[in-house]
């Protein structure tokens, strides 16, 4: 399971090096949306200060739809989602954690960027970064295990775009809720009652690890 | 008449009568609250269809673990666990609205970020997307494994959903449904009134259900039998000879 | 096709056959595909399959990959029971089907690492196999994307030399093959079946056929109609090359 885990990661983390889908689309797409989060904002500073860490983690959500469509997308050929893999013999909880590893990978380094986007665009200073990075990586385990999930469960249906985020987004809302609470306190200078919202990110990020493993041959092997 | 339909029409007929003598108990002869006034009627609609809410998506949960569970599957239960999510999605709904007309006059507003309210509105979405996957999926047996993977999925984000929106909101003001001067004194007449809602909404639930479950057998029944025609037609383009047994009924539900 | 004269055919020699279908029904969706087919396919069989479009040929091929289930009827493929089990057989099977599976921002030699590896194989297979299809040198390692069809059809067919499967499953690997591909994936086919490979085989070309036949002692021809073999007809060793010289077995 790890060998084929290891094995699916590397070659999605190689097909994103050679395209760059992510890096020049998802990402610019991800920063375009702070902006226009602060046009909607009328670009009042103390707003944007104060609603900073949410409005990232909203950008983070959308790049995930988007990443998760892509890792799909890269498994199908005519429409036939997932059959390479399958034949390929790789065993479905493999798949999964492989996956799931390379779509938080991305968004990881994704989000890095972001950061340094959002303290330049809405004037915010860094700080608390262990509460800040910690969040980012259990909220963002947890979004990548949610996501392979639905990108798997909406992969063969013919409304695979549309299907993915009424899905998705309804699941991740805890993600997006403790990440977002959890990083607003940091910026605001009061990284202890942060921390506490890391409870749930762990937790959600466990769940859907540990679901996906599970359940992943059952999504895959229906057709 | 068969007896399964005799009782199928007996529950209907009581849930009816039952939610009918709930409304006029509700709204003629029980008395206004000391501190809500007429307001305090809602409470004897609003509970029941809460509790009918989560019920139904109770069911979805239970039913789609015995579908997943090798020794007890059976289409049988991915069609329970449809029918009760499609209630279930119509009294989330109706949670909602009762809610919302509660909270207008109590709270001034149509909506507040009330964590009970808040947990509601996203079950409601999490369902509807099950529906929307269960119309997306093309064949019974694909349509039964992905939506019993997709119910326990979503069954298991309740209660993170729950915990997350409490502690979210107990941060920045009590939860006040449950503020003590708005809790009414429920006594006698109004105690029966309540308990007769929640067992007729309960039946309700359960003819609903039983009517739309007997719909999907029905249309997998439909289906079956096209199966038979299309495959003595295919067989018969192949010249042929029909198959010497029948496709069995459950066919395709295995 | 002309009258046949059916006689029946024993095989004692060939214990287990590689594909065993009985009675196999198959859904696309709702649709019955595969409306209740007998196929044997011995070990180092070449099997043509014909048959009009829609008489579930693809269907047969993807049934015995254990993508699509058989709902009535058996089937056991290697020795597996498909009802029991349809994903532990796959990695002894080799599919080339009309969409190649391949990645197209890796190169020829990525993608056969990544599935040889998958399969549980050696990578060291993967350059001979390239080189045998004709995929060497710059080509190995220039994307898939910016193969040509042929190309890339040769790539998929090297996945199955490197991976050396019990089982051959491919859907018209002619179209799109150059007479050098063609050649190619002839004797490929030849060594598969020598070796003891089961082969099943699309094909609407009649000269395609008619050459497949050729490669192996026990070379036969499907036709399908309606989602079954309406005959399933081997050529009789010796004979002419034709299978219609052959007998009736099914």
């Amino acid at each position: 399971m790890w060998r084929d885990a290891l094995l699916v990661a590397a070659k999605d983390l190689r097909i994103e090096m050679r395209s760059r889908v992510v890096a020049n689309q998802v990402l610019p797409f991800a920063g375009l949306t702070l902006v226009l989060f602060a046009f909607a904002l009328d670009a009042d500073p103390t707003v944007l200060h104060a609603t900073g860490g949410g409005l990232f983690w909203v950008a983070v959500l959308f790049a995930t739809v988007l990443a998760v469509q892509r890792s799909v997308g890269v498994e199908s050929s005519n429409g036939e989602a997932g059959e390479g893999l399958r034949m390929a013999g790789i065993d479905p909880a493999g798949i999964f954690l492989g996956k799931s590893a390379a779509i938080g990978a991305q968004l990881i380094a994704l989000e890095a960027v972001l950061t340094i986007a959002v303290a330049i665009l809405y004037h915010l200073r860094i700080q608390g970064v262990a509460i800040l990075a910690a969040a980012a990586i259990l909220g963002t385990a947890g979004l990548a295990a949610a996501g392979t999930i639905y990108g798997a469960l909406s992969a063969s249906s013919r409304v695979r775009e549309t299907l993915l985020p009424l899905l998705f987004l309804p699941v991740v809302a805890p993600v997006l809720l403790s990440a977002a609470r959890a990083w607003q306190l940091a910026l605001a200078g009061h990284p202890g009652p942060g921390a506490a919202w890391l409870r749930f990110l762990g937790m959600f990020a466990v769940v859907y690890m540990v679901t996906g493993t599970l359940a992943y041959e059952s999504i895959m092997e229906d057709g | 008449m068969t007896t399964q339909k005799v009782a199928l029409r007996s529950v209907g007929i009581a849930s009816v009568v039952g939610t009918g003598l709930t409304v006029w108990l509700g709204l003629w002869v029980t008395p206004p609250d000391r501190f809500m006034g007429n307001l305090v009627r809602l409470v004897y609609i609003h509970p029941g269809v809460a509790w009918v809410a989560f019920l139904a998506f109770g069911v979805t949960a239970v039913a789609s673990a015995l579908y997943l569970w090798k020794r007890t599957r059976d289409l049988r239960w991915d069609r329970l666990a449809g029918a009760s999510a499609e209630v279930g999605v119509v009294f989330t709904g109706l949670t909602l609205v009762s809610g919302s007309l509660w909270g207008r006059p109590t709270w001034g507003v149509w909506w507040t970020w009330d964590p009970l309210l808040t947990t509601t509105s996203l079950l409601f979405l999490l369902y509807l997307g099950y529906l929307t996957l269960r119309k997306a999926s093309a064949g019974p047996d694909v349509r039964a494994r992905r939506c019993s993977v997709a119910a326990l999925v979503a069954v298991v984000d309740v209660p993170i959903v729950h915990f997350s929106v409490l502690w979210w909101r107990s941060l920045h003001q009590p939860p006040t449904v449950l503020n003590p001067t708005l809790t009414p004194e429920i006594h006698g007449q109004m105690a029966w009134t309540l308990l007769l809602g929640f067992v007729s909404l309960s039946l309700a639930y359960a003819w609903m259900t039983a009517m739309r479950y007997r719909n999907a057998a029905l249309e997998d029944a439909h289906e079956t039998q096209w199966l038979a025609e299309a495959l003595a037609e295919r067989r018969a383009e192949g010249g042929v000879s029909p198959l010497p047994t029948p496709v069995p009924a459950e066919a395709s539900s295995r | 096709m002309g009258p046949l004269e059916t006689q029946p055919l024993d095989l004692p020699e060939v214990p287990v056959p590689t594909v065993r279908l009985r009675g196999a029904v198959a859904l696309l969706g709702t649709f019955p595909a595969l409306s209740g087919l007998d196929l044997d396919v011995a070990p180092g069989e070449v099997a043509v399959i014909r048959g009009a479009n829609g008489a579930g040929k693809t269907t047969l091929l993807k049934v015995c990959a254990g993508l699509v289930p058989v709902v009535t009827g058996e089937a056991t493929v290697l020795g597996c029971d498909l009802a029991a089990d349809r994903r532990g057989v796959r990695r002894r099977i080799g599919l080339l089907a009309h969409s190649d599976h391949l990645y197209d921002d890796l190169t020829p030699r990525e993608n056969l690492v990544f599935l040889v590896k998958a399969g549980g194989g050696s990578p060291r297979s993967v350059d001979y196999a390239l080189e045998r299809v004709g995929i060497s040198g710059r080509l190995a390692t220039t994307r898939v994307a910016s193969l040509s069809a042929g190309q890339r059809r040769r790539t998929a067919l090297a996945v199955l030399v490197a991976r050396q499967p019990g089982l051959w499953l491919l859907d018209e690997p002619h179209v799109t093959l150059d007479t050098e591909g063609r050649e190619i994936l002839d004797r490929v086919i030849a060594e598969a079946a020598a070796g003891g490979a089961a082969i099943l085989l699309v094909t609407h070309e009649a000269e395609v056929e008619s050459r497949l036949l050729g490669l192996s002692e026990t070379a036969s021809v499907v036709t399908m109609a309606g989602g079954t073999a309406c005959s399933h007809l081997r050529r009789v060793p010796g004979g002419s090359g034709q299978a219609r010289e052959g007998a009736h077995v099914a």
